[in-house]
């Protein structure tokens, strides 16, 4: 039930004419228009980050917890690892590996995205909201939606798990966790940009 | 084809010429004055220089490319006795049809990009007149700083001097365009652009708001008064006066109570008195809402330039100026017409 | 064995069946009906911006004219931007791509079926969207590029509703757009390389690259403008540092692409009609392609010719200046390869061969004007002027209308097994080119007269009255063609000249199967062994280079679809229909109007729909078992 030639019959997947899979080009093409998202995101906040009106509120080197946000990347990093370590396993075949460190993997980041809601409530008890200044909206539309692409990747990761408990991850499940994984070291990527240009350049 | 569509084909052709060079004579001989084809302004007649350049090359260009394509469906439409050449490209032609264009180009890039900077160059000079243009929904408000003078809708200019605008924007995008005199610049809330006015004409130029600003971007309109200096001097020196020298009297000075104090009980029915947006040199009115109207009754028109400054229109706009300019800041006051003719009164009043 | 796997599957509901009736066709994963549907909605979405459109001309046709007040006016002519733009020329595009591109790289379908139908349905859903804003309070009134800050104070809902319905379009576009680049990169049948690809393929690729990248652009813009308009942040707030320019650059740096996004499909489509009515080849094929591309990477590099007037400084005003002039050049190219390809031909003036015809003949005018856009002091007096309403509406309505047209006329009889009336087809033609330039030619007079764009009325003694008046007429006259166009399409359904499958004696795979194509397009996935394959199958070249015809080629080499068997021996296996498509779809309005309305609730209730449709998607397999 789980040779080559049944994945075939299955998905009913004639061989493409690159050789490359279908979904995962789909995902690096998704993945590509993501960074336009981002890049436009990053140059908004580059913008707005040295602009913030007199009385308007905080500036960034004012508010932001660098030893903090560097734990909760810390985090967020090892979760790319645990999710090779996911992929190893489901290549394997390693049923139980690959749960493990998945779960892993959406652990990780469940504690990055409650470091971000922490750090989000203590910025605006600290007087930074969407609307005290330019930067603040930078701020928390990056950040947010950056956010918001972690909860999607736990989301996934937690389905898989399920699907994979459920019997219902089908003999292609490497692939469905390769492509996850892409997604999600994506996501961690270009936190590293974020954490870089939003946390550590200095600003005035 | 047979001999009797060709026929009907040319009898259709000799109509539609016709018809074309009527509306094209009808067309000509039309006046256009807010038209961009006769400068009058320095940096107008250089775009206009610039204009004609391309304008005759794209002329020459649409006609031997439109001509080949016609050309060519004429020589090779469907004949039994014709066999289409079976060609694929022609290396040669298609590299120098691409280096044609390419030098055309460069050729037009040349004198657009010298111009551009020509037209960036602030004047200098002590004679420059400095004017601070500020566009409002939906109006544009003039102040000269040196002369300290401060008035809406109409620019006076001397010939012969270049006047330097610096534009801002109180609200939203505005674009401030006097053809005759210069290309549009936009004016952009928290920006200073700028543009120069300089030509040796005298005469009355129009102009109007042109990057959509809302419900009343069609009644942004502007005017420009270029004066000889004798005249432009006379203008300034009235413009610095304050409005009235001798005290009102009659429906006037029952219009200037109100317009400085509201009605009964210190303000309108729904609102409060004129004079908490518009200012009055020389009175207790200081409002910076909307336009000054110290000299109001030497203006030619009001409303954004959009109606004749006359007795019907000032009282139609009174009783309601929402339904002469959308959108328009100023609410309906609830005026009764004793209180409207006393206040016409007293805006015609202010020389 | 994989069919016991299939069984132990449980579903919530099971998969809809239906061939024929309305729920086929809203439960259809295939590229053909898709397309159909795609063209069909954005011809009625065509009506509805052409009749706003015709509104608009009579409020303009004499002075101080009080048809549409000031509120009215901002509306209707922000939504037939809007309208055109997002909901007809695009996704017109969108849908001959769907219903071609399998058909002409050899393929069954595109690579993700459903993925397809959720595009689609999103779209139609998403117009349906900005549409409901008339009755809910007022359409968007700031103009398609909602500059900022006006966008951010308009009172009514409108800009929210083009905030959030832009969003939702621009999702269908950008999973339509990851499909097709995957469909023509992976899809394609064994011989048909790259430079093998027909010409329209391969502007529907770069097309795909050009919405995947400028999609999250306008994106960004446009959430930055809902949080500016919902949840009070402050972007674009001068009060409050807020930079004004920043919406224009995100703005252009889609809006430009976009230009391109809107063009290119017509290009292909040109590019393919031409050759078969000349009975040629496509004259300098690698330079036309090659220009394609060119466009796609060089319109990156021209956005802030939008922005000329905005005070950027000379230098950036210049470098654009430069930029915008060089893509002219590959536009140029694809016209001059387009006359060599009818040089020397045996033209046969059919309706689809007039359409392309007029479309390379205002192309022209409007790439000329195009130019002169790029000298910057000229266009600081041409800039939102009528001048430039004429300049875009010659690109993209003498442009790519007449292109979609040239393809509606070309491909209807593969589509439908019948062709439409000549006679109304040249009727529809003559009075379409002549109509479109009574109405936008005299407006390169009336903005170099002085008459700025978007102004819902003018006092009398500015010179325009007549220039105005004659446009209004045009304007009908075209609004007459689209007439003659509907009254085609019916006349034509119920004469039914039968077409055969290739009756243009064409070029391409698609007409290698027979009208309509089997769901399946191909019993054998074909063997292609030179560009115009079809062609090639053919004709061989004679004794003069002429081409003779082959014995027993043609119509006696198609695929009857007789027998639906594949090379294991079973039967070929399309992906079924699905409701998930639809109900993931639906998912995001239903969002869109909680966050309008900020009823939070609502938004749960679109997220629970959203996720529904997700998960019922996964887990059903894209081909049920027999």
């Amino acid at each position: 039930m789980s040779t080559p030639e049944q994945v075939i019959v299955v998905g009913h997947e004639p061989p493409t004419a690159t050789g490359l899979d279908n979904t995962k080009l789909a995902m690096w093409g998704f993945l590509g228009s993501e960074c336009l998202f981002f890049g436009s995101l990053i140059s908004t906040y580059l913008l707005y980050r040295n602009r913030v009106c007199a009385g308007c509120g905080p500036r960034p080197h004012q508010i932001y917890n660098i030893p903090y946000t560097s734990v909760s990347s810390f985090v967020l990093l090892m979760s790319s690892l645990t999710m090779v370590l996911a992929l190893a396993a489901a290549q394997k075949r390693d049923d139980r590996g690959m749960r493990i460190w998945l779960l892993a993997t959406a652990l990780l980041g469940m504690i990055f995205v409650g470091g971000q809601i922490f750090e989000f409530t203590d910025f605006y008890h600290r007087g930074l909201s969407l609307s005290t200044s330019t930067f603040g909206s930078a701020f928390f539309v990056l950040t947010g939606f950056h956010g918001a692409h972690v909860t999607v990747g736990i989301l996934m990761l937690l389905s898989l798990v399920a699907m994979s408990f459920l019997g219902r991850l089908g003999p292609d499940q490497a692939r469905k966790v390769e492509l996850i994984g892409l997604y999600w070291h994506f996501v961690d990527i270009v936190w590293i940009v974020i954490f870089t240009v939003v946390y550590l350049i200095p600003s005035k | 084809m047979s001999r009797r569509r060709i026929e009907g084909v040319r009898r259709w052709l000799r109509w539609g010429v016709l018809l074309l060079v009527a509306f094209v004579a009808t067309g000509c001989s039309v006046k256009y004055p807010q038209s961009a084809l006769s400068p009058v302004g320095k940096t107008a007649k250089e775009a206009d220089s610039l204009w004609n350049l391309v304008f005759g090359i794209a002329v020459v260009i649409f006609f031997l490319v439109e001509g080949a394509l016609v050309y060519a469906l004429l020589k090779f439409r469907q004949r039994p006795d014709r066999q289409p050449a079976q060609f694929h490209g022609n290396t040669k032609l298609e590299v120098i049809l691409t280096i044609i264009p390419a030098l055309i180009l460069a050729g037009i890039g040349v004198p657009t990009v010298k111009t551009i900077f020509d037209i960036a160059q602030r004047p200098t000079g002590s004679n420059v007149i400095n004017v601070t243009v500020t566009g409002h929904q939906f109006w544009w408000q003039f102040e000269y700083p040196q002369q300290r003078i401060m008035t809406a809708n109409e620019l006076h200019m001397p010939t012969g001097t270049p006047v330097y605008l610096s534009l801002k924007g109180a609200d939203v995008i505005h674009s401030f365009w006097v053809p005759a005199l210069s290309g549009t610049q936009d004016v952009v809330p928290g920006h200073v652009n700028h543009l120069m006015f300089e030509t040796n004409k005298p005469g009355v130029y129009l102009g109007q708001c042109k990057e959509f600003c809302g419900l009343s971007h069609a009644n942004m309109r502007v005017r420009v008064f270029v004066q000889t200096p004798a005249a432009y001097r006379t203008w300034v020196a009235q413009q610095q006066q304050p409005a009235q020298k001798a005290a009102l009297s009659g429906d006037a000075a029952a219009g200037q109570k109100l317009f400085l104090h509201g009605g009964a009980g210190g303000s309108f029915p729904g609102g409060p008195a004129c004079s908490g947006c518009h200012a009055v040199l020389g009175t207790s009115a200081q409002g910076v809402v909307g336009p000054n109207l110290t000299h109001f009754a030497s203006r030619t028109r009001f409303a954004g330039e959009t109606y004749v400054n006359n007795t019907t229109n000032l009282t139609n706009w009174l009783n309601n100026p929402s339904a002469m300019k959308p959108g328009v800041d100023m609410p309906k006051l609830g005026l009764t017409s004793t209180q409207i003719k006393e206040l016409v009164a007293y805006l015609q009043s202010l020389k | 064995m994989a069919t016991v796997v299939l069984e132990q599957r449980r579903r919530i509901f099971s998969r809809p069946t239906a061939k024929t009736g309305w729920w086929s066709w809203m439960t259809s994963v295939d590229h053909k009906r898709i397309g159909i549907m795609y063209i069909v909605t954005a011809l009625a979405f065509f009506v509805i911006g052409g009749s706003e459109a015709l509104v608009i001309r009579l409020q303009l046709a004499k002075p101080n004219n009080t048809v549409l007040s000031a509120n009215a006016y901002n509306q209707f002519f922000t939504m037939h931007g809007l309208t055109m733009i997002f909901l007809v020329v695009m996704p017109f595009g969108v849908g001959l791509m769907n219903y071609l591109v399998p058909l002409m790289i050899g393929a069954r379908d595109v690579a993700f079926p459903r993925l397809n139908a959720f595009s689609y349905w999103l779209f139609v859903l998403g117009g349906l969207f900005l549409y409901s804003s008339f009755a809910l309070g007022g359409a968007p009134d700031g103009g398609w590029f909602g500059y900022a800050p006006l966008s951010t104070t308009l009172p009514s809902h409108g800009m929210t509703f083009y905030s959030i319905g832009l969003q939702i379009l621009g999702v269908a576009s950008l999973a339509g757009a990851a499909n097709f680049i995957v469909t023509i990169i992976n899809m394609r049948a064994p011989g048909m390389t790259l430079m093998r690809m027909p010409v329209f393929v391969w502007m529907s690729l770069v097309t795909s690259f050009l919405l995947l990248f400028a999609m999250p652009v306008i994106a960004v813009a446009l959430f930055e403008l809902m949080f500016s308009r919902v949840f009070g942040a402050v972007f674009f707030d001068p009060a409050k540092g807020g930079e004004p320019l920043l919406w224009q650059h995100l703005f252009w740096v889609f809006g430009h692409p976009e230009v391109y996004i809107m063009i290119l499909p017509a290009m292909g489509i040109v590019s393919e009609v031409l050759p078969t009515f000349s009975r040629k080849p496509l004259f300098g094929y690698g330079a036309v392609v090659f220009s394609g591309i060119a466009i796609g990477f060089m319109g990156w590099g021209v956005w802030a010719h939008h922005m000329f007037a905005a005070g950027l400084g000379p230098v950036a005003n210049s470098a654009f200046a430069l930029s915008t002039m060089f893509i002219a050049v590959p536009t140029g190219v694809k016209i001059f390869n387009w006359i060599g390809t009818m040089w020397g031909g045996s033209l046969r003036f059919k309706t689809p061969m007039l359409f392309s015809i007029g479309f390379v003949a205002m192309f022209i005018i409007g790439g000329l004007s195009g130019v002169t856009h790029a000298v910057v002091p000229a266009d600081a007096q041409q800039t939102d002027t009528y001048y430039i309403v004429a300049h875009f509406h010659y690109v993209l309505f003498g442009g790519a209308i007449f292109g979609l047209f040239s393809g509606v006329y070309y491909w209807w009889p593969k589509a439908f097994g019948y062709t439409l009336s000549e006679g109304l087809g040249k009727l529809h033609f003559w009075l379409m080119l002549i109509g479109f330039n009574v109405t936008f030619g005299p407006m390169h007079i009336l903005g170099l007269e002085g008459m700025p764009r978007r102004i819902y009325t003018y006092p009398d003694g500015l010179g325009w009255n007549i220039w105005n008046f004659i446009e209004t007429i045009g304007a009908f006259t075209i609004a007459a063609s689209i007439l003659v166009f509907i009254i085609n399409t019916q006349r034509s359904r119920r004469l039914r000249a039968e077409s055969g499958p290739d009756p243009w004696d064409a070029r391409t795979l698609e007409w290698s199967t027979p009208s309509p194509p089997p769901e399946y397009n191909f019993e054998q996935i074909p063997l292609v062994e030179s560009r115009d394959d079809w062609w090639h199958r053919k004709y061989i070249p004679g004794p003069s280079g002429a081409p003779v015809r082959v014995f027993a080629g043609g119509a006696d080499m198609v695929d009857e679809g007789t027998a639906v068997v594949d090379e294991h021996g079973h039967g070929i296996h399309m992906p079924s229909p699905s409701y998930f498509p639809l109900v993931l779809a639906f998912g995001l309005p239903i969002m869109g109007y909680g966050v309008i309305y900020k009823l939070w609730w609502l938004v749960g209730i679109g997220l629970l729909v959203l996720l529904t449709g997700v998960y019922g998607w996964v887990l059903e397999p894209p081909t049920a078992e027999e």
